[in-house]
C-alpha cells in the first residue's frame, strides 16, 4: 500500500510537471506548482517513514507494464529505499516550501517549474526502482531534469558552461552504471534486482562492477577527482534547486552506490574498502580546502558538499571493510554513521543553501567579500544559518557532531581488522577526517563571519531586508531538526536500524532503552554520548552564569565606538576580508595542494600607485586530469572532422565495411 | 547513598576546577616573573582582576550584535563542561558517560568557533587577524589532539576519560612507545591551544604578534571576565588532562574510602603546581616563533599523533 501511494505521488508530480508547462505563464503558477510539489513529497515522506519504521513483511513490490515490454518496470520499497525516500522527500518538501516564497520573483518561471516537479519525480523513482532498466531511466531522468534547472538562467555564460560540464559528467557516470548493470545481469539476462542478487558474479566481474559503480555513482555524488561539475552546477541553479541538488541528489547517488555495492554485488572483498576509504577521506580534505578558499557563497557550500560526501564514503568504506571481515557489529556502527551523516547533511546543507538563497534575494550578491553585517538587517536568517554552520562544523550538541563521533568510534574498532593494507589506510583516513572536521569549522567561521558579521562592505549589504515568511519558516524547521537530531540521536539511530540491517546484516544495539537517552555504540564502558544532557547542562550553565553575573555583579551596558587598539578603522573596506581571512590556511595547505603563490608589487617610495597583491591558485586536478582529456577529445574531433566531407561513394563503402566487420566479429564470437 | 556521593564528587569537581583555575594562572605568572628576577603580581591577582572586571560597566562597540554578547557565556559554559569531565582527583565521575574525550575536544572547538565569530563581529582588523590565525592554528591542533585521543583510546579500549585514567592508574600499561609519542604531541597541542609561548604570547599586546588577545580585543568588563576565566579553565583542563592520563597516581578510584579521597585532593593541587612551574620554565626558556612557523610545530604534533596511532594499529604491544 505504501509503495502504491509513493508511486501515486510520483505520478502526481509528473502530471504537475506537464501542467506546469501549460500554466507557467499565469501569475499564480509558481504558488500552485510549489504547493503541489510540497504536498506530494509530504505524502511521500509519510510513505517512507511508514516503510522504514513499520517494516512490512513481505516487502511491498510492484511490477508495472511500463518501459520495455519484456521487462516491465519493477518497484520495491525495502528499508534502504524507505530511508532514502525519507531523505529525498524531506528535502524536497523543504525546498518546495522555501520556493513558495523564494520562487515568486523568478523571472522566467516556465524554465523552472516543469523541470522542478520532474526532478522531484525522478529522484523518487530512482530510490523506488527494482530493476536495472527502471533504475537507469530514472537516474537519467533525474540528471536531465536537473541539468535543465542548472540552465534555467541560460543567458549567463557561466551557467552555460556549468550545464555543459554537468551533462558531460552525468552522461559518463550513467554510462559507467550502464556497463556495471550489464556485467551484473542475472541468469538469462535478468535485469530485475532479484535476479541480479540471485546470480553471484565471479571475482573479476565483481571487482569490475565495483569500480564502475564507484565511478558512476561517485561522479554523481562528487567524489574527488570526479567532482569538478558539482561546484559549477549546484550554484548555477536557483537556490532551492541548489539545496535539492546538494542536499538530496548527491544522497540519491550515495543510494545508488550502497544499493549496488552492499546489496546487489554480494559479499564484499576487503580491498574495495581500501579504495573507498582512500578516495573518501581525500575527498573530505580536498573538498573543504577548496571550500575554505571560495568567495562565492553558493560555491563554497557546493565544495563543502564534496567534503561531506567524502565523510559519508569514509563511513561506507569502513562498513565495507568490517563486512568483508565479517565483523558485523562494527559494520553496523560504520553504516549507521554513514547513513546518519546522509540525513544530517541533507538537513544542514539544505538549510545553508536556503540561507544563501535568502541572502541572494536580499542583496543580489553571492560574493561574501561584498556582504557583511547582515546579522543586523536579517536577524532571523542569521540565526538559522548560524545553527546550520555550527551543525556542519561537527560541533556539539548539534547533529553533525553525532555522525562524526560515530565514524570515529567505528575507526577505533578497526585495529582488529586482519588486513595489513587496512591497518595503514584506516588511521590515515581517520587523521584526514579529523583534519577535514577542523577545517570545516574554519571554513564556516569565515563564511558566516564575512556574510553576517562585521560592517556592511557595500551599500547593497547595508540595505538588505529580512526574507519572506515561508523561507524563514522552513529554515527554522530545519534548524530545529539539526538540534533535535543532535540531542536525541538515539531515536535517529533506532530509526536507521532497519536500513542498516538490510545492507550489512546487523544493526546497532537498541538505543532508546539506554538510560537518560544516551547513545552507546558498543558497550558503555567503551564509549557513550548524551546529547540531551550535554545540551541541558550547557544551557543551564550559561544561563546560570548570566543570571548570577547580572544579579550579583553588574548589568550596566554602554555603547561606544570600537576600540581596535586605539586606531578604529575609518571605512568598512579596511575590515578583514574573506581572502585575508583564509590567507593563513592558503599558505599552510594551499602551497602544496593548489600550488598557491603570492606576489606583492610594491611601488617604490614617492610613487603614488597602490601596492598590489596577486594570488595565483592552480586546480591541479583539472589541469592534470581533465585538461589533457579535453585536449585529446578536441584533437580527435579535429581529425574526425574530415569525415564530414566525404563523397557518397566513400560513405557507402564505410557503411559496408562497418557492417562486414561487425558480422565477422559476431561470427567469430564464441 | 552511592548516587549522592557520586553527585557530591561531581559537584566538588566542578567547583574545584572553577576555583583553582585563576590560581593556576596566577602561579604561572608568578613563577615566570621570579625566573625573570621580577617580583611579579601576587598569586591571588587573577581573582582580583576577575572581580574588578565583573563589577565594571560593560562597553560594547556600536555595531556589536547579540552574538557578541552571547559568546562569552557560550565559551564559558563549553569550557567549564569540558573541564568538569576531566578526572582531577577521582575517576568514575557521575557524568563522565555523557561525553567522552572526543566530545571534550569538540566542546573546546565549540568555544573556539564562537570566539572566532565574535572576533569578526565588530568588523575591525585586529579581530579579523586574531580569528583568522586562531582557526589556522586550530585546524592543525585539533586533528593532532584527536590522534592523541585515538592512541589513548586504543590503549585503554575506551574513549571515556574516566575509564582511560582508571586503566592508566591500574598498572597494566607499562612503558610504550606510542604513549611517549602521544605525550609529546599532547604537550605541543596544549601549548598551542592555550596560546602560550612559543605559539602565542598571553601577556602581549603588541598588535602584530597576538592571536588570542587580538580576537578578544573588543571585550570588556563581565564579558572579558568570563573569557579570561574560560582561558584559565582551559589551561587547567589541559594540565589536568595530561596529569590524569600520564601521572595517574593518587587518583581516587570508584567507591574509594575517605583516605583515598583525602590523598587525591592533596595530590591534585601538587600536580597542577608542578605543571604550572614546568610551563613557566618552558616559556621563559624559549622564544616566540613567527606565525608561519606554527604550522610546522603543529604539523610535527599531528605526525607524532598519527605515528602513535599507527603503532597501535600495527601492534598491540607498542
Amino acid at each position: 500500500m505504501t509503495l502504491v501511494i509513493a508511486l501515486g505521488c510520483v505520478a502526481a508530480l509528473l502530471v504537475v510537471a506537464c501542467l506546469a508547462v501549460a500554466v507557467s505563464r499565469s501569475r499564480l503558477a509558481s504558488s500552485i506548482v510549489y504547493g503541489a510539489c510540497l504536498l506530494g513529497p509530504v505524502v511521500g515522506l509519510g510513505c517512507g517513514l511508514t516503510g522504514l519504521l513499520a517494516g512490512a513483511t513481505p516487502v511491498p513490490a510492484i511490477a508495472l507494464p511500463l518501459g520495455l515490454p519484456w521487462i516491465g518496470a519493477h518497484f520495491r520499497l525495502d528499508a534502504l529505499s524507505a530511508f532514502f525516500l525519507v531523505v529525498v522527500n524531506f528535502g524536497a518538501a523543504g525546498a518546495s516550501l522555501f520556493a513558495l516564497g523564494y520562487g515568486r520573483d523568478e523571472e522566467q518561471p516556465e524554465r523552472v517549474l516543469p523541470f522542478y516537479a520532474a526532478f522531484l519525480a525522478g529522484m523518487n523513482l530512482v530510490v523506488l526502482a527494482d530493476d536495472a532498466f527502471t533504475f537507469l531511466v530514472s537516474w537519467e531522468f533525474m540528471s536531465l531534469s536537473s541539468c535543465a534547472l542548472v540552465m534555467a538562467h541560460h543567458r549567463d555564460p557561466e551557467n552555460v558552461k556549468a550545464g555543459y560540464i554537468y551533462i558531460v559528467m552525468a552522461s559518463i557516470g550513467t554510462l559507467a552504471l550502464l556497463l556495471a548493470f550489464g556485467a551484473l545481469a542475472g541468469a538469462n539476462g535478468g535485469y530485475a534486482f532479484d535476479a541480479i542478487r540471485a546470480a553471484a558474479p565471479s571475482a573479476g566481474i565483481a571487482a569490475l562492477v565495483f569500480c564502475l559503480v564507484l565511478f558512476g555513482a561517485g561522479s554523481k555524488a562528487g567524489l574527488v577527482p570526479l567532482h569538478i561539475w558539482l561546484p559549477l552546477a549546484h550554484p548555477a541553479a536557483p537556490s532551492h534547486v541548489s539545496a535539492l541538488m546538494s542536499g538530496v541528489m548527491t544522497k540519491v547517488a550515495v543510494y545508488g552506490f550502497v544499493r549496488i555495492a552492499f546489496d546487489l554485488l554480494g559479499p564484499p572483498v576487503w580491498w574495495w574498502s581500501m579504495v573507498v576509504l582512500a578516495i573518501g577521506s581525500a575527498t573530505a580534505v580536498l573538498g573543504i580546502l577548496y571550500a575554505t578558499l571560495q568567495r562565492d557563497l553558493k560555491k563554497l557550500l557546493a565544495y563543502s558538499t564534496v567534503e561531506n560526501i567524502g565523510v559519508i564514503f569514509t563511513g561506507l568504506g569502513l562498513a565495507l571493510a568490517f563486512k568483508a571481515s565479517n565483523m558485523l557489529a562494527a559494520a553496523a556502527l560504520a553504516a549507521t554513521a554513514a547513513l546518519f551523516h546522509v540525513f544530517n547533511h541533507a538537513t544542514f546543507k539544505s538549510l545553508l543553501f536556503f540561507g544563501a538563497g535568502a541572502v541572494l534575494k536580499a542583496t543580489g550578491e553571492r560574493d561574501i567579500e561584498k556582504l557583511g553585517g547582515l546579522i543586523h538587517r536579517m536577524p532571523h536568517t542569521a540565526f538559522a544559518v548560524l545553527v546550520g554552520c555550527v551543525a556542519i562544523s561537527a560541533l556539539p550538541p548539534l547533529n553533525g557532531f553525532v555522525s562524526e563521533w560515530l565514524t570515529f568510534q567505528a575507526i577505533l574498532l578497526s585495529p582488529e581488522l586482519p588486513q595489513w593494507g587496512l591497518k595503514f589506510t584506516v588511521p590515515a583516513a581517520g587523521a584526514l577526517l579529523a583534519l577535514s572536521a577542523a577545517l570545516a569549522a574554519a571554513c564556516f567561521v569565515r563564511a558566516f563571519g564575512m556574510t553576517f558579521l562585521g560592517r556592511p562592505r557595500t551599500p547593497i549589504a547595508e540595505r538588505a531586508q529580512e526574507t519572506d515568511r515561508f523561507s524563514l519558516a522552513v529554515m527554522f524547521v530545519f534548524a530545529a531538526l539539526c538540534l533535535l537530531a543532535g540531542i536525541l540521536p538515539g531515536i535517529v539511530i533506532d530509526g536507521l536500524a532497519p536500513a542498516v540491517q538490510s545492507i550489512v546484516g546487523a544493526r546497532m544495539p537498541v538505543q532508546i532503552s539506554s538510560p537518560w537517552l544516551s547513545i552507546v555504540p558498543v558497550v558503555e564502558s567503551r564509549s557513550s554520548y548524551n546529547g540531551l544532557l550535554v545540551f541541558a547542562f550547557a544551557l543551564s550553565t550559561a544561563s546560570l552564569a548570566a543570571y548570577a553575573i547580572h544579579r550579583a555583579a553588574s548589568n550596566a551596558l554602554r555603547r561606544a565606538p570600537p576600540w581596535d587598539c586605539g586606531y578604529p578603522d575609518a571605512t568598512p573596506i579596511t575590515q578583514y576580508s574573506a581572502d585575508s581571512f583564509s590567507q593563513p590556511i592558503r599558505r599552510v595547505f594551499g602551497t602544496v595542494v593548489f600550488r598557491a603563490s603570492e606576489r606583492v608589487e610594491m611601488p617604490p617610495p614617492m610613487d603614488p600607485r597602490p601596492a598590489r597583491l596577486t594570488v595565483r591558485l592552480q586546480d591541479l586536478i583539472y589541469d592534470g586530469l581533465y585538461a589533457p582529456v579535453a585536449l585529446g577529445v578536441m584533437a580527435a574531433a579535429e581529425r574526425l572532422n574530415a569525415l564530414q566531407f566525404l563523397t557518397i561513394r566513400q560513405y557507402l563503402s564505410l557503411v559496408f565495411f562497418a557492417l562486414v566487420s561487425l558480422l565477422t566479429v559476431l561470427a567469430l564470437w564464441p | 547513598m552511592a548516587v549522592i556521593l557520586d553527585l557530591a564528587v561531581q559537584g566538588a569537581q566542578m567547583m574545584l576546577v572553577l576555583l583553582l583555575a585563576p590560581l593556576l594562572t596566577g602561579l604561572t605568572r608568578k613563577v615566570k616573573a621570579r625566573i625573570l628576577s621580577r617580583r611579579g603580581p601576587p598569586l591571588l591577582q587573577p581573582y582580583r582582576d576577575l572581580i574588578r572586571l565583573l563589577c565594571k560597566d560593560a562597553v560594547l562597540a556600536e555595531n556589536a550584535s547579540w552574538l557578541f554578547r552571547v559568546t562569552p557565556y557560550i565559551v564559558f559554559a563549553a569550557t567549564w563542561i569540558a573541564a568538569a569531565l576531566i578526572p582531577t582527583f577521582a575517576t568514575g565521575l557521575l557524568f563522565s558517560w555523557s561525553a567522552d574525550m572526543i566530545a571534550i575536544i569538540a566542546f573546546l572547538a565549540t568555544a573556539r568557533f564562537f570566539l572566532a565569530l565574535a572576533g569578526l563581529d565588530v568588523g575591525t582588523s585586529f579581530g579579523g587577524i586574531g580569528s583568522s590565525r586562531e582557526v589556522m592554528i586550530a585546524s592543525l591542533a585539533e586533528p593532532a589532539m584527536l590522534m592523541t585521543v585515538f592512541t589513548l583510546a586504543l590503549i585503554a579500549g575506551s574513549t571515556q576519560l574516566s575509564t582511560v585514567a582508571a586503566f592508566m592508574a591500574s598498572g597494566n600499561v607499562g612503558l610504550r612507545v606510542s604513549l611517549g609519542l602521544a605525550l609529546i604531541a599532547l604537550i605541543m597541542v596544549a601549548i598551542a591551544e592555550n596560546a602560550r609561548i612559543p605559539v602565542d604570547n598571553p601577556a602581549t599586546h603588541l598588535e602584530l604578534t597576538m592571536v588570542h588577545e587580538a580576537m578578544v580585543l573588543e571585550y570588556s568588563a563581565r564579558h572579558l571576565a568570563l573569557i579570561e576565566l574560560a582561558a584559565s579553565l582551559k589551561l587547567l583542563l589541559y594540565i589536568s588532562l595530561i596529569a590524569c592520563v600520564f601521572v595517574p597516581w593518587g587518583l581516587a578510584p570508584v567507591g574509594a574510602g575517605w583516605a583515598a579521597y583525602a590523598i587525591a585532593v592533596a595530590a591534585y593541587p601538587a600536580k597542577l603546581a608542578v605543571g604550572a612551574i614546568l610551563l613557566a620554565l618552558f616559556e621563559t626558556s624559549i622564544a616566540k616563533m613567527r606565525v608561519f612557523r606554527v604550522p610546522q610545530f603543529l604539523g610535527a604534533a599531528l605526525m607524532l599523533g598519527l605515528l602513535a596511532t599507527l603503532l597501535r594499529f600495527v601492534s598491540a604491544g607498542l
